[in-house]
């Protein structure tokens, strides 16, 4: 009965994207819409992005730095871990379940709100398609996100590199070295190609939840719970399926 | 014209509309009354065209709602204006782009015809100095005036009212069903108002559908609905004292 349930629910998702796509609002008001989601979304988020990846950043260098007991073991393995781990997990996939909390949360919310005030009723008797109205503008500025994840990825490696040169870990030099050591620029496209996987996830799910919510207010702070719940494990999930897919052999 | 012929619907194993058969008429105030329950609301959502009916006929003017393909529906919804029971105006957005909202989406028009169109239809429901307003920053009355404002902005054929007055002192209630009664007339367009509030009734009860647990049990009109001995509407009407004596004194014609 749970998996009829969850079958149902995927199904209907999956219906509800090709909606989104189906009539769609005029062009003059759809620009507007994807300005004011771009300012919501991407840039109102760049300020917790930042300040979580440089700190992160830094713990990463420094854990590896008191981790490195064995002399023989080179210094510039600090800059070299710290890299990996920003560049492939941390800045893609962390970030992404963090903007699941914030982005998402607010995208349920302010939708969820939307259905329990019936002004998404208003728009459909108007003749508007409301799926389109509201979620296409969200997947369109969040095609901004991998600039999100870049800075992400630049704040979180000099993150590292301050915390290893300043904190004593490491030189400079050493830090740099193992920045440049054995990089993979593919590393940089598959870190990217989920970043835009899961920009579209961060549009969808939680404004799926937020859409098909029934209820008060007391329901939209559940749905708001319940996407993030499922944004993560779906984020989580695809890491897992892209990782496999792009980087074994 | 709006009519409706033999309408049921069913919600899992409750039929909730039990072969409804009623006309909606044009420039009048009609108005579905009943209990909590009766299935008003549903019958108002099959209208609109958000409840999909099990079986039977609703047209407008002739249009057979069901036979219409998509765009023909979406394109009859354009002349459809609705007036919310909560207003359902968008918070993110002032009275005027709330107004403005309807021309923006469905007309050509330019910015200043727009504004233009959009201030004419506010100063007709008698909104002053809200433009630039947020819903959140003006009163209940006030936001019954926005969606009224926004409802008949562009022109509309017809336009349903849910509970208009639900949550407004009498004084603005009556304010309310006047400028819907007004509006209704000097636009000539088909009005139905979902309503459990007898002043309304009394006021601009041009046609009255009575429902009682999904089946349509009285029509009329205001002046009728005193003298039915319709026990289901009397049962409805008075139980409240005020009516109860109201009556009293009209049947001794007073």
């Amino acid at each position: 009965m749970m998996l009829l349930r969850y079958l149902t629910q995927i199904g209907r998702y999956f219906l509800m994207l090709k909606d989104i796509f189906n009539k769609p609002t005029k062009w003059s008001v759809t620009k507007g819409l994807i300005f004011k989601e771009i300012d919501d979304l991407i840039i109102d988020s760049l300020g917790i992005v930042c300040f979580i990846s440089f700190f992160v950043g830094g713990v990463v260098a420094i854990q590896t730095a008191l981790n490195l007991t064995n002399p023989l073991i080179p210094k510039y393995l600090i800059g070299f871990a710290t890299r990996q781990s920003v560049l492939l997990e941390f800045a893609p996939t962390f970030i992404s379940i963090i903007m699941a909390g914030k982005m998402g949360s607010f995208i349920t919310s302010s939708i969820g709100t939307m259905r329990v005030t019936e002004q998404i009723d208003a728009l459909e008797v108007m003749g508007v398609n409301s799926l389109n109205y509201l979620v296409f503008p969200k997947i369109i500025a969040l095609l901004l996100y991998p600039f999100v994840i870049g800075i992400s990825m630049f704040l979180g490696i000099l993150g590292g590199w301050m915390a290893g040169v300043y904190g004593g870990f490491t030189s400079s030099a050493e830090f740099i070295q193992g920045i440049q050591t054995e990089f993979i620029p593919f590393h940089v496209a598959y870190a990217f190609i989920k970043t835009f996987v899961f920009a579209l996830l961060l549009a969808t799910i939680p404004s799926f939840h937020g859409y098909y919510m029934k209820g008060g207010a007391l329901e939209v702070g559940k749905a708001s719970t319940v996407s993030f719940v499922w944004t993560s494990v779906v984020i989580i999930l695809c890491n897992y399926i892209l990782t496999q897919l792009l980087l074994t052999k | 014209m709006i009519a409706v012929k033999n309408v049921e619907k069913t919600f899992g194993d409750q039929k909730v509309l039990k072969g409804i058969t009623t006309t909606f008429e044009t420039g009048k105030t009609n108005l579905i009354i009943g209990q909590s329950g009766s299935g008003k609301t549903v019958l108002l959502k099959s209208l609109l065209g958000i409840h999909q009916i099990d079986s039977g006929i609703i047209s407008f003017d002739g249009r057979n709602y069901s036979e219409l393909n998509a765009d023909e529906k979406r394109e009859l919804r354009t002349e459809i204006g609705m007036v919310f029971q909560g207003s359902a105006l968008f918070d993110s957005m002032t009275v005027e782009e709330n107004v403005a909202f309807p021309l923006k989406m469905f007309t050509n028009k330019s910015k200043d015809e727009i504004e233009d169109r959009a201030n004419f239809v506010i100063n007709r429901v008698n909104l002053i100095n809200a433009n630039h307003k947020k819903p959140s920053e003006i009163s209940g009355g006030m936001q019954k005036r926005v969606a009224i404002a926004r409802a008949i902005v562009n022109n509309p054929k017809y336009l349903f009212c849910d509970e208009p007055n639900s949550g407004l002192d009498p004084k603005t209630s009556i304010v309310i069903d006047n400028l819907i009664k007004e509006i209704t007339e000097e636009y000539d367009i088909t009005t139905v108002i979902n309503t459990h509030d007898m002043n309304s009734v009394m006021e601009i009860g041009e046609k009255i559908v009575f429902l009682k647990e999904g089946i349509l049990a009285w029509e009329g009109n205001k002046d009728q609905i005193f003298k039915t001995d319709n026990q289901a509407v009397t049962d409805f009407v008075y139980s409240s004292n005020l009516f109860k004596k109201v009556r009293e004194a009209v049947l001794k014609g007073y």
